[in-house]
């Protein structure tokens, strides 16, 4: 093994179920079932998967929802839009937390 | 940006196209024969169902290069249909009941006998479609009437548009292509295209700028209709997904691009046996600018003509011969066959 993340493997993603076929498919009827098209659309569905997957830097997901989103119709701009909501919602979740921080460093201060 | 036939590119060649599709094991990737899907749905020998739609290819010229384009068309191709063949045409719809007239080009009404023809097929009382580009509605003045033309004659005009955005849309048709469509469409919206209850039809054509497959039909139409109506005050009646097949300037683009091995496993691991029964070949003829006779406006690019004992030429056209044959079928045939399918009628599955 060359790399921890080989490209190819994407397509070995229904391999999983081989060493745990019960949970496999519970997994994999959801996620189908989830990514259905319901009060969201496939195409919305599918931006907030590539907004999750930047946010959880996931190679797989990005490659796999890049093409994804693509094939529902979604452009670049609202791609890099998505990508945006992740990294504000990341930026975010840290800045929040400064409160705590704040909040603790003022108990602590005269 | 020149037609492939002008560069003297070798993908220009259908020979070579077709080496392409079918490589050497020791060239390139080789896919499963498509041939082998049909058997093991007991589909092959390919053949036709009823022909209910004769396809006429009027001419490669166009005023457009796209990038996706499987007849290479373009401003430089002279190849246009005669008078005369398509006298030979309106003679062979006169002796059948074929309902449908599918008129496509190039951009069909460059053809200086483009509106003789369709006086002539409307009077034989077919329905006729015409796969217009939109943009030569605007190219020139003497176009400029051709939504009222089209009206007078009751077609149903089905025209790509593909994608909402303008940027999506101009990488694949060209710099400016979706403004002047849009003006075109408002054109044609305002003659009663594509308004309810006007019983004039338009349709858009949905097909991907990109080497991947298109979504579903029926949320990209949700989606066109919401933004081309927000944003552009456009309406239009039905969306068509057709899949690019790897075919003249798209192979060309997927060869390029290093994306040819990736889609054609695309395509084939979405191979779906319900799209293959409903292929639309086995409704179809289509007829070249010349007159010769093919499976379909594919097949007619990689001048792979009907075989067997049916008409070869649209002056011996004779339905039952064409009925019996056996269709034609080669690696690019994956395109119709993939996901939801797809036909010149979009989705098939």
């Amino acid at each position: 093994m060359s790399t921890y993340y080989n490209p190819s493997d994407l397509a070995k993603f229904g391999n999983i179920s081989e060493w745990q076929p019960e949970m496999g498919r519970k997994f994999f009827d959801y996620y189908g079932e989830v990514f259905k098209e319901g009060a969201l659309s496939e195409r919305e569905k599918s931006l907030i998967a590539l907004a999750v997957a930047h946010v959880v830097q996931c190679p797989y997901c990005i490659d796999a929802y890049t093409s994804d989103a693509l094939q529902k119709g979604a452009d670049e701009a609202q791609m890099m839009e998505a990508v945006h909501v992740g990294a504000a919602i990341k930026g975010g979740a840290t800045l929040v937390h400064a409160t705590m921080m704040m909040n603790k460093a003022k108990e602590l201060t005269m | 940006m020149k037609s492939l036939h002008a560069q003297h590119h070798a993908l220009a060649d259908s020979a070579y196209q077709l080496t392409v599709l079918n490589p050497a094991e020791t060239v390139g990737t080789s896919f499963p024969p498509f041939a082998g899907k049909l058997r093991a749905a007991g589909l092959l020998p390919l053949r036709p169902t009823a022909i209910s739609v004769l396809q006429v290819n009027v001419g490669k010229m166009c005023n457009q290069v796209c990038k996706h384009c499987h007849v290479d068309a373009g401003p430089d191709r002279t190849e246009i249909m005669t008078r005369e063949t398509m006298q030979q045409c309106l003679d062979a719809l006169a002796q059948t009941d074929i309902e449908v007239v599918d008129l496509t080009g190039g951009a069909p009404e460059m053809n200086p006998d483009f509106r003789w023809f369709v006086e002539g097929i409307s009077a034989l009382g077919r329905q006729i479609i015409v796969r217009c580009n939109l943009t030569i509605i605007v190219a020139n003045k003497k176009y400029n009437d051709l939504p009222e033309f089209f009206a007078r004659h009751g077609v149903r005009v089905v025209s790509s548009l593909p994608h909402f955005a303008a940027g999506r849309t101009d990488a694949q048709r060209g710099e400016g292509v979706f403004e002047r469509s849009i003006r075109a469409l408002g054109m044609l919206n305002a003659v009663g295209y594509g308004v309810e209850g006007s019983g004039l039809n338009l349709d858009l054509v949905y097909n991907p700028s990109g080497a991947f497959l298109p979504g579903s039909q029926i949320s990209l139409e949700r989606e066109f209709k919401q933004r081309l109506g927000r944003e552009h005050h456009v309406t239009f009646n039905n969306l068509l997904a057709i899949t690019n097949l790897p075919v003249s300037r798209f192979l060309d683009y997927l060869v390029e691009s290093g994306n040819y091995d990736g889609y054609m496993d695309k395509l084939v691991q979405a191979y779906n046996p319900v799209a293959a029964a409903n292929v639309m070949c086995r409704s179809t003829v289509s007829v070249g600018w010349d007159g010769l006779l093919y499976d379909c406006d594919f097949n007619q690019m990689l001048d792979l003509p009907v075989t067997g004992n049916a008409s070869r030429h649209i002056r011996d056209f004779d339905l039952a011969s064409l009925e019996a044959r056996s269709i034609v079928v080669n690696q690019h045939c994956y395109g119709c066959t993939a996901g939801a399918g797809s036909s010149c009628g979009g989705a098939t599955a």
